[in-house]
C-alpha cells in the first residue's frame, strides 16, 4: 500500500466531525434530530399557542436532569413556578424535587408593563445577571427561556431590546450551555418578533392542526445547522408521559426476513398457504364485508400463536375484551386460558377517541411492554375514519416498519365497504401487506355463505381456490370447494351438489358391482366347460386303456393257442384250424 | 464577597412632617457603567428637589449581589424600584427625563 492511498484510507477510516450534540431523553425527537439538540448552542422551539412549546422545553430539562444528570435552568416569562410545577406533575415530573436537589431552578420573570416607566437609556443586563446567577447556582448545561418574546410587551424600547437578545444569544454560546428558547409562532414568519434571526443554529416548528374534529400535533424541523436531519414533519403527542414523536418510516426497507412458518390455527388454510401458514415477521391483511369473520379469523391467529407459548396483542377497535372472549367462546376457541395466561392482551379503544398519532404511540407503548410475537389489529379500516386517508396509510406503513424491524408478525382485518370495487378500496395499504385473505359473501340461491381465498401471499406457492367455510363451535372449517356452472357453489346448493356426487358414486358402485358379478359367472361357467371336457378325456382314456388291456390279452392267448395246436398236430403245420379263430374286429392285435 | 454593601446614599430626615409619607427608593446598577452612573446622578438630584429629608436610597449593584434580582424582579439597569410609599413602582433608564420619572413616582407636583 502506498502513503497516499494509506493516508486516503485513514481519512475514510476515521469519524468525520460531528456536531456535538445533547440529546433531549424526548421519545423520538432525538432519533429525527440524529442525537438531540445542538450542544452549547441555543435551539429555537416555535409554535402556535397549546402546541407544547413549555412542555418540550421543561422535557428537555426535566429529563436531562434526570437521565443525564445535567442541571438546568427555566426562565419563564409567563408562567410561575408554581403552575409550571403544577402543570407538569402529571406527566411525571417532580419539579420540586428536582428544585430541592439542586437539579433544576425556575426563574419567574414577571413584567408587568403597568408597573414599568422608562425613563433614558437602559439595558438588560439584569436579565443576564439573573440568568448568570441562575446558571452559576446549579451548575446549569441546560437552560430554557419561555417565552423570550414577552419582553416585547413588557419593554417599549424595541431597538434596545433586539440588540439585547442578539447579545443574549451570544452570551449564551459563550457559557457553553444547551438552551432552549421558545417563541409564539408569527404571521408570515417562523416567530412574530423574528427571533430566526438571532438564533439560527437549530429551529424546530411544532403545529397542532385540526383535521375533521381530531387534532395531530406535528413538528419539523426547520433547520440544524451542522447536521442531518429529516425535513418531513413528525406527528407527535403529549401523554402521561411527556412527549414522543413518531419518527416516519425511520427503519426503511431494511427489515430482518425469516423463513420461519407459522400456523394460521386452521390446518386447511395453512393448506392454501402452501401448506404451512404464514411468514414469520410479515404483514398479513384480512379483508371483508362486515360478518364476514375477520375477527374470528384473527381469533384463530391468536390462539395458534398463545398455542406455540408466544405472546399475542390483540388490538380491538370495535369491541372489549369481555365480548371479544364471549364471542370467541360461542365458536370454541377459548381465549380466557391466555389471557389469564398473559400470553394474550386485549387492549380496546374507540378508534375515534384519540387522532392516529395517539393510537400509533399507544400501539407502540403497548408493544415495548408487552413484547408479543403476533400483533393484531382489528379493525384498520376504523383509523381511516380517525383522520384521513392519506394520514391512516402513513400511520400504517410507520406501524408495519415498526413491527418488522421487531419481526412481530402483524395480522390485520380491513372492513370493506359494498360489494363493488371490493379490493379497489385497499389499494392504499395493500402493497405494504405479505399476505392478503379476502373474505367474501357468496349469495346463491337465496343464501349468504361465506368463503376465503388467498389474494396474494408473498414468497409462498398458494392456492388459487375460493374456499368455502363455515363457523360452527368448532371454529371456522374450510369445506371442501364445488364448482358449478356460476361459479363456486356454497351452502344448500353445494349440499345438493353433494348429494347429487354421493348418488353418482352409488350407481357406478352398483355398476362395478354388476360388471363383477358378470364376471364371475362367466368364469364359473368356463370352469364347468373345462371340468366336463377333462371328464370326457378321462372316460375316453380309460375306455383306451380298455381296449389295450383286451388286445393284449388276446395276443397272448392267440399265441398259447397256437402253441397248443402245433403241440397236438404235431405233424403239419398247416393244419391250422380257423375255426379257432375268433371274428375280432381288433385290427391292432391283429395286425401285431 | 464580605457581606452585601449598601450604599446608603442620603440620611433620613430628623422630623418628618407627620402628613408626608416617607420614600424608600432602591436604585439597582450593575458596576459602575455610564447609564448606572448618570442614573444615579439624576435621582439624587430629583430626590433633593423633590422629597427632601424624607428619603432613602439604597443603591444594589447586582454585580455583588446577583441574587438580588430575582427579588424585585429586575431586568433593565438601571432601575429604579418605588418600595415605599406602596404600590410598588418601577422606573428604567437612566432617569435623565425628570419629567418621567415624576409620573413614575407619583411625584408630579400637586397644583
Amino acid at each position: 500500500m502506498t502513503a497516499d492511498a494509506r493516508s486516503r484510507a485513514e481519512r475514510a477510516a476515521s469519524p468525520r466531525f460531528v456536531l456535538p450534540k445533547t440529546p433531549t431523553g424526548i421519545e423520538g425527537l432525538d432519533e429525527i434530530t440524529g442525537g438531540g439538540l445542538p450542544a452549547g448552542r441555543p435551539t429555537l422551539v416555535c409554535g402556535s399557542a397549546g402546541c407544547g412549546k413549555t412542555l418540550l422545553a421543561m422535557e428537555f430539562l426535566a429529563r436531562g436532569a434526570l437521565e443525564r444528570g445535567e442541571p438546568g435552568v427555566f426562565m419563564s416569562f409567563e408562567e410561575t413556578a408554581e403552575e409550571l410545577t403544577a402543570n407538569v406533575r402529571s406527566l411525571g415530573f417532580d419539579l420540586e424535587r428536582l428544585e430541592k436537589d439542586q437539579k433544576l431552578l425556575i426563574d419567574y420573570v414577571r413584567i408587568e408593563r403597568s408597573e414599568i416607566e422608562e425613563t433614558g437609556d437602559y439595558d438588560l443586563e439584569g436579565l443576564f445577571v439573573r440568568l448568570g446567577h441562575a446558571i452559576d447556582s446549579v451548575g446549569a448545561k441546560r437552560v430554557v427561556l419561555d417565552t423570550i418574546e414577552s419582553l416585547f410587551s413588557g419593554l417599549g424600547n424595541e431597538v434596545v431590546l433586539r440588540a439585547e437578545l442578539r447579545r443574549l444569544f451570544r452570551w449564551l454560546k459563550e457559557r457553553g450551555v444547551t438552551a432552549v428558547i421558545t417563541a409564539e409562532r408569527g404571521d408570515g414568519q417562523l416567530t412574530r418578533q423574528g427571533l430566526e434571526e438571532y438564533v439560527s443554529d437549530c429551529v424546530l416548528l411544532l403545529d397542532h392542526r385540526v383535521d375533521e374534529q381530531l387534532s395531530t400535533r406535528r413538528l419539523r424541523i426547520v433547520k440544524y445547522r451542522g447536521s442531518a436531519h429529516g425535513t418531513n414533519e413528525f406527528p407527535f403527542l403529549i401523554d402521561d408521559k411527556g412527549i414522543s414523536v413518531l419518527p416516519i418510516t425511520s427503519v426503511g426497507l431494511q427489515h430482518p426476513v425469516s423463513d420461519e412458518r407459522l400456523s394460521t390455527g386452521i390446518p386447511r388454510l395453512d393448506a392454501m398457504l402452501g401448506g404451512e401458514g404464514f411468514f414469520r415477521g410479515t404483514t398479513i391483511l384480512a379483508s371483508g364485508t362486515a360478518g364476514t369473520g375477520k375477527t374470528t379469523l384473527a381469533a384463530h391467529f391468536a390462539d395458534a400463536s398463545c398455542a406455540r407459548g408466544e405472546r399475542c396483542l390483540f388490538l380491538s377497535f370495535e369491541e372489549g375484551v369481555e365480548q371479544i372472549a364471549r364471542n370467541m367462546r360461542s365458536v370454541g376457541l377459548a381465549l380466557e386460558p391466555w389471557l389469564r395466561k398473559g400470553l394474550l392482551r386485549i387492549d380496546s379503544s374507540r378508534p375515534t377517541a384519540f387522532g392516529l398519532e395517539r393510537h400509533l404511540t399507544t400501539i407502540h407503548r403497548a408493544i415495548a411492554e408487552f413484547d408479543p410475537r403476533v400483533v393484531i389489529v382489528d379493525p384498520i379500516s376504523t383509523f381511516v375514519g380517525g383522520g384521513t386517508a392519506a394520514d391512516a396509510q402513513a400511520m400504517l406503513t410507520r406501524l408495519i416498519d415498526f413491527l418488522k424491524s421487531r419481526q412481530i408478525t402483524a395480522f390485520f382485518t380491513c372492513l370493506t365497504g359494498g360489494h363493488e370495487h371490493l379490493e379497489q378500496t385497499e389499494v392504499g395499504i395493500s402493497s405494504i401487506m405479505d399476505t392478503w385473505l379476502l373474505l367474501r359473501d357468496i349469495e346463491l340461491a337465496g343464501e349468504r355463505n361465506r368463503a376465503v381465498y388467498v389474494l396474494k401471499s408473498r414468497g409462498m406457492p398458494h392456492s388459487n381456490q375460493l374456499q368455502e367455510f363455515v363457523i360452527s363451535e368448532r371454529g371456522i372449517e374450510l369445506l371442501d370447494p364445488y364448482l358449478g356452472p356460476e361459479g363456486v357453489l356454497t351452502g344448500s346448493a353445494r349440499v345438493a351438489q353433494e348429494a347429487r356426487e354421493r348418488a353418482a358414486a352409488a350407481e357406478r358402485e352398483q355398476q362395478i358391482e354388476s360388471h363383477r358379478l358378470t364376471v364371475d359367472r362367466k368364469r364359473r361357467a368356463l370352469d364347468a366347460h373345462i371340468e366336463r371336457l377333462r371328464l370326457e378325456f378321462e372316460a375316453e382314456q380309460a375306455a383306451a386303456e380298455r381296449a389295450i388291456a383286451q388286445g393284449m390279452e388276446l395276443e397272448k392267448a392267440v399265441a398259447t393257442n397256437r402253441a397248443e395246436m402245433a403241440r397236438s398236430r404235431r405233424a403239419s403245420h398247416g393244419g391250422a384250424a380257423p375255426a379257432t379263430r375268433k371274428p375280432n374286429p381288433n385290427k391292432r392285435a391283429r395286425r401285431r | 464577597m464580605s457581606p452585601p454593601r449598601r450604599k446608603k446614599a442620603a440620611s433620613r430626615a430628623p422630623v418628618p412632617e407627620p402628613n408626608d409619607e416617607f420614600w424608600d427608593l432602591r436604585l439597582y446598577v450593575a458596576g459602575q457603567t455610564p447609564k448606572c452612573l448618570v442614573a444615579f446622578k439624576n435621582l439624587n438630584e430629583l430626590c433633593r428637589t423633590h422629597l427632601a429629608g424624607r428619603y432613602r436610597i439604597e443603591v444594589v449593584d447586582l454585580l455583588e449581589e446577583p441574587q438580588l434580582a430575582r427579588g424585585d424582579q429586575i431586568l433593565a439597569i438601571p432601575t429604579l424600584v418605588r418600595k415605599l410609599p406602596e404600590p410598588i413602582r418601577k422606573i428604567i433608564g437612566d432617569l435623565s427625563n425628570t419629567e418621567r420619572v415624576l409620573v413614575g413616582l407619583d411625584l408630579r407636583p400637586q397644583a
